[in-house]
């Protein structure tokens, strides 16, 4: 068997090559910027990207290896990240046309902490305009494929995200996750993703969509690539209000360690009903009966809230992002429409002109639910049944550690299929949005191919704050597979 | 048909804070324009909030000097609307749980004369929230320009209850609320830097109608008598509408100070739907009893109970000052607390004439030097042995005057003054002293018996003739005390 090419290999084994001497940074780079290149025509990924910083990063980290101060074990590999985390000096669009022109002035806290890592940014990541969406296609830049099968979509909003990946174009991206955009992009592009407890990794300086809801989080190759990354951008910030002061732990360690007792997977009924892809249903079955082997004791429990969830994020979470949004209005940067004659139609034509047709229906939709008269039956009323929603999680974890569905109801989609449907379109969210409701962590991990080839994720879902746990269950399937290493022909 | 009219004020005041109210940046006023800012102040992509416990602090402290209820729970809304002062174009502010609820302010009405105090009344305050402040917009010819210094400075609203009668109520309420705030140190309430704002809601009823009449919000009342003009306007040209059988319309008007005369800026039409919602992006603040008793520990005497106090009797702990004394120096804080260091070191029973150095002299000789009272030279403990050595006969009022020039000027203690000038009053030759005060006595028959009719003051009518003697010099204590023991 051939050597996995560098453009395919885990963060890990990248690590290890960084260590031991005998790969150096500049030669990743340099290896990971070629195939960007080579299939982006193709796979069309990147927004933007700037080969000459990059390569001066790599040139850094070597440096700083050479002379004994490497900054840890993700010094000099390349990350990638979503058009909506912000890093000093470099486009930051949301694939917006209201951004089109955007660089931003600050460093978010991420990319703080990955540049404290020394890590290669390589690239900005494709997405659905603002992070809303589940396709990519709703970008106004352009349309990403799924390296697996090019005339579908890569899920989204994370699109560029889980594409790059796939594709190996990167060993390891950031996306963010506000009803499912890390997970579900994971799943149909077949890789890992992980969404974070709310509150784990710091928000400052990612576009904000749904402030309540998102959640920044790593993609990569295994699960232990992604315990990695959180490793590096978890912990309270004192620039975000909502991150939570509590230890992180060491994520890897926890990967390998010793159980005191078997694993306790709760199967919730209610995600394994109509709407569910037979042969998701299947791929997802087997793996059930992976973790039985292993020792695990599985029990069916009940998410009763369930068929609410959706209705509930789409008002709590278009009702925050009208607000959120208000800021791109044309007066201190982004586009502001050359026929604006006054004020307002500097307002009116510059958002008209900036934003697209999905985000001006959930802008309306928001606005619509937070107006006088309105708010008790939608707004308030969508926060009690979110309430309603994290209890019937509370109970469940009462019983078990974590949950296990499908990440996705189906595999990835043809473009353009669901383009004209929203509803038909907001349902390949249906088994993820219920984690953001509730702010808990949550993992996609491949667990299989269609007969087609295209991939297939299963969701593990943990208690708060307990991501060590969730990775080391994701772990014990993913070690023991290696689908990720069917890669694609793209 | 007689009419009253119904005042409510709504007066946002900028807390004092080394930075603004969701991000470290400083606040401050006279600063290049939009050079205090960052991402949080200009609302870039992904910029986050952090509040800023200070501001907090601030306006329970507020509301704990005027007795308002402190909610257990502080929590941050989103007032949605577009406006290009307003960065995000919402501002962060608090809806339906202000920090502070209810309370009152206490106010003086103007006396029958100067010297006279006028009556108290109490108004009570509908609530006190915190919020944060927008930017400016300068109109010129080639467009508007703004300036985000401003931008995100805590502001606190203080909303009054529609109770105030008058526009000198009004006038009362501001002076009231503007000095227990500068009191507790929470601001400067520089109405020409913008730090206290008012806006009026102005409405009339006939005498004896409980329901409030539609109401007119009066805005950029810029100064403490615009405030008090533009009400009295406003009630005036209300009166005339409803003479004229016209009916008032609920709309927004500006008042002009310069010019006396107001004019609508919109109608109850054109309304905001502001979209309140809780913004996610901050945490609720529990407020626990221990961080607010931290902060009444700190809080100073409220203005008008430190005026009670200054004229309360000596026996209750006062120090029997006259109202114009006492309503000279209380609403300065500094002042009033100067004055009262120097008045227990003197003595209590010195505390007025230690009042009067302070309000006639010391005011004069910082005006004239142009210096703060912090800055001064002069101490309480150096007024005090001044008023002292005055009591004790050793210093006449007239070299007094001279003494108090040169500690103010120099620092030195009165007593070396008077040593190195030869300022103390001579060194009385009894004999001298006693043929005197014998002349004067045989000299005024009528001021010896009205004395020895009891009349105390008649005294006075002979120790005049003795200073007249002594060419001013003679020690006014042994001057009185020679002609008591004569007149046994």
């Amino acid at each position: 068997m051939p050597a996995t090419p560098l453009h395919f290999q885990t963060v890990s084994e990248l690590s290890a090559s960084l260590a031991a001497g005998t790969l150096t940074s500049v030669a990743l780079t340099e290896a990971i910027i070629d195939r960007t290149l080579a299939v982006e025509d193709r796979v069309q990924a990147f927004n933007s990207h700037d080969h000459e910083a990059a390569l001066a990063q790599a040139r850094d980290s070597d440096a700083r290896r050479a002379s004994g101060r490497a900054l840890g074990p993700l010094d000099g590999i390349p990350i990638g990240l979503k058009d909506v985390i912000a890093v000093r000096g470099q486009p930051l669009t949301a694939s917006s046309r209201i951004l089109a022109n955007f660089v931003s002035p600050y460093d978010s806290t991420v990319a703080t902490r990955l540049r404290a890592a020394g890590m290669v940014f390589w690239g900005r990541l494709n997405l659905d305009e603002f992070a809303m969406g589940s396709s990519t296609e709703n970008s106004a830049t352009r349309i990403t494929a799924n390296p697996h099968d090019l005339t579908r979509i890569p899920g989204g909003s994370s699109g560029g995200s889980a594409a790059a990946v796939a594709a190996g174009q990167l060993p390891a991206t950031l996306g963010s996750d506000t009803g499912g955009s890390i997970r579900q992009p994971a799943a149909l592009c077949g890789v890992v993703g992980l969404k974070p407890t709310y509150g784990r990794v710091s928000r400052y300086g990612l576009v904000a969509y749904a402030s309540s809801l998102d959640q920044i989080g790593p993609l990569g190759r295994t699960v232990e690539d992604v315990a990695l990354l959180l490793q590096a951008i978890a912990g309270p910030d004192e620039r975000d209000s909502t991150s939570f002061d509590t230890p992180v732990p060491d994520y890897r360690a926890a990967l390998a360690a010793p159980r005191q007792r078997p694993w306790r997977i709760g199967i919730p009924k209610e995600y394994f009903g109509a709407g569910l892809d037979p042969e998701v249903a299947a791929a997802v079955q087997t793996a059930i009966a992976h973790y039985r082997s292993l020792g695990a004791e599985i029990r069916e429990i009940s998410l009763p809230h369930t068929d609410y969830a959706l209705a509930a994020y789409y008002i709590i979470a278009t009702a925050e992002a009208s607000s959120n949004l208000a800021r791109f209005d044309g007066v201190r940067y982004g586009h502001r429409s050359p026929d604006a004659e006054n004020l307002l139609e500097v307002y009116f034509k510059s958002r008209a002109e900036g934003f697209g047709a999905e985000v001006k229906l959930r802008i309306i939709l928001g606005t619509y639910v937070l107006s006088s008269g309105y708010y008790d039956a939608y707004y308030g009323r969508a926060q009690k049944v979110r309430t309603l929603i994290r209890e019937d999680f509370v109970r469940a974890f009462g019983e078990v550690d974590v949950l296990l569905t499908p990440t996705a109801p189906t595999p990835a989609f043809k473009r353009g299929e669901k383009s004209a449907d929203p509803l038909a379109m907001y349902l390949a969210d249906i088994y993820t949005i219920g984690v953001n409701l509730a702010g808990l962590p949550a993992i996609s991990v491949p667990c299989g191919f269609t007969a087609a080839g295209l991939p297939i994720g299963l969701q593990l879902i943990g208690r708060p704050f307990a991501e060590a746990d969730l990775l080391a269950a994701a772990h014990a399937y993913d070690s023991a597979h290696d689908w990720t290493r069917r890669t694609p022909n793209c | 048909m007689q009419y009253e009219a119904v005042i409510g004020l709504e007066v946002h005041v900028q807390i004092k804070t080394r930075s603004k109210m969701f991000t470290r940046v400083a606040a401050g006023y006279g600063q290049p324009e939009n050079t205090l800012t960052d991402p949080t102040v200009l609302a870039l992509p992904g910029a986050l909030p952090v509040m800023n416990k200070a501001a907090v602090d601030a306006i329970i402290k507020a509301g704990l000097m005027l007795g308002c209820a402190i909610a257990p729970v502080c929590k941050w809304d989103r007032k949605n609307y577009f406006y290009p002062d307003s960065p995000k174009n919402y501002q962060i502010s608090q809806y339906d749980q202000p920090i502070c609820v209810g309370g009152a302010v206490e106010i003086e009405l103007p006396g029958p004369a100067r010297n006279v105090m006028g009556e108290h009344k109490s108004i009570p305050l509908t609530r006190i929230h915190l919020e944060e402040d927008v930017g400016k917009l300068n109109h010129g010819a080639g467009g508007s320009l703004i300036d985000y210094n401003r931008a995100g400075t805590p502001l606190m609203e203080i909303v009054s209850d529609p109770a105030l009668q008058s526009a000198d109520e009004a006038y009362a309420y501001l002076q009231s609320l503007r000095t227990s705030i500068v009191y507790a140190g929470i601001s400067d309430c520089d109405m020409e830097k913008g730090q206290l704002r008012c806006d009026a809601n102005v409405s009339i009823r006939p005498v004896g109608e409980t329901k409030l009449g539609t109401k007119v919000e009066l805005k950029n009342l810029n100064s403490i008598a615009f405030v008090r003009d533009g009400i009295a306007h406003e009630i005036a040209r209300q009166l005339a509408v409803v003479k004229a059988g016209g009916v008032i319309v609920q709309e927004t008007r500006d008042y002009d100070g310069l010019t006396g005369t107001s004019q609508s800026l919109r109608s109850k039409e054109m309304a905001h739907d502001y979209r309140y919602f809780p913004d996610p992006d901050l945490m609720p603040v529990k407020v626990d009893e221990n961080w607010k008793a931290r902060l009444a520990s700190e809080l100073p005497e409220r203005p008008f109970d430190k005026q009670r106090r200054f004229m309360a009797a000596e026996a209750d702990g006062g120090y029997a000052l006259p109202y114009t004394l006492a309503s000279v120096l209380v609403p300065d804080r500094e002042l009033s607390d100067w004055f009262e260091a120097a008045a227990k070191l003197a003595s209590p029973a010195l505390a007025q004439p230690v009042g009067n150095w302070i309000v006639n002299d010391l005011q004069r000789e910082l005006a004239g030097a142009g210096v703060a009272l912090a800055d001064v030279k002069i101490t309480p403990a150096a007024l005090a042995d001044l008023v002292k050595l005055i009591a004790a006969g050793t210093l006449l009022q007239n070299s007094a005057k001279e003494v108090f020039a040169e500690i103010f000027a120099t620092g030195e203690s009165p007593a070396a003054i008077v040593a190195r000038k030869g300022l103390a009053a001579a060194p009385t030759d009894t004999a001298e002293l006693e043929t005197w005060c014998r002349e004067a006595i045989a000299a005024n028959a009528k001021a010896v018996a009205e004395f020895k009719s009891g009349k105390e003051s008649a005294l006075n009518g002979l120790k005049g003739p003795v200073m007249k003697s002594a060419k001013g010099k003679a020690n006014p204590k042994a001057v009185d005390e020679t002609l008591r023991r004569l007149l046994a």
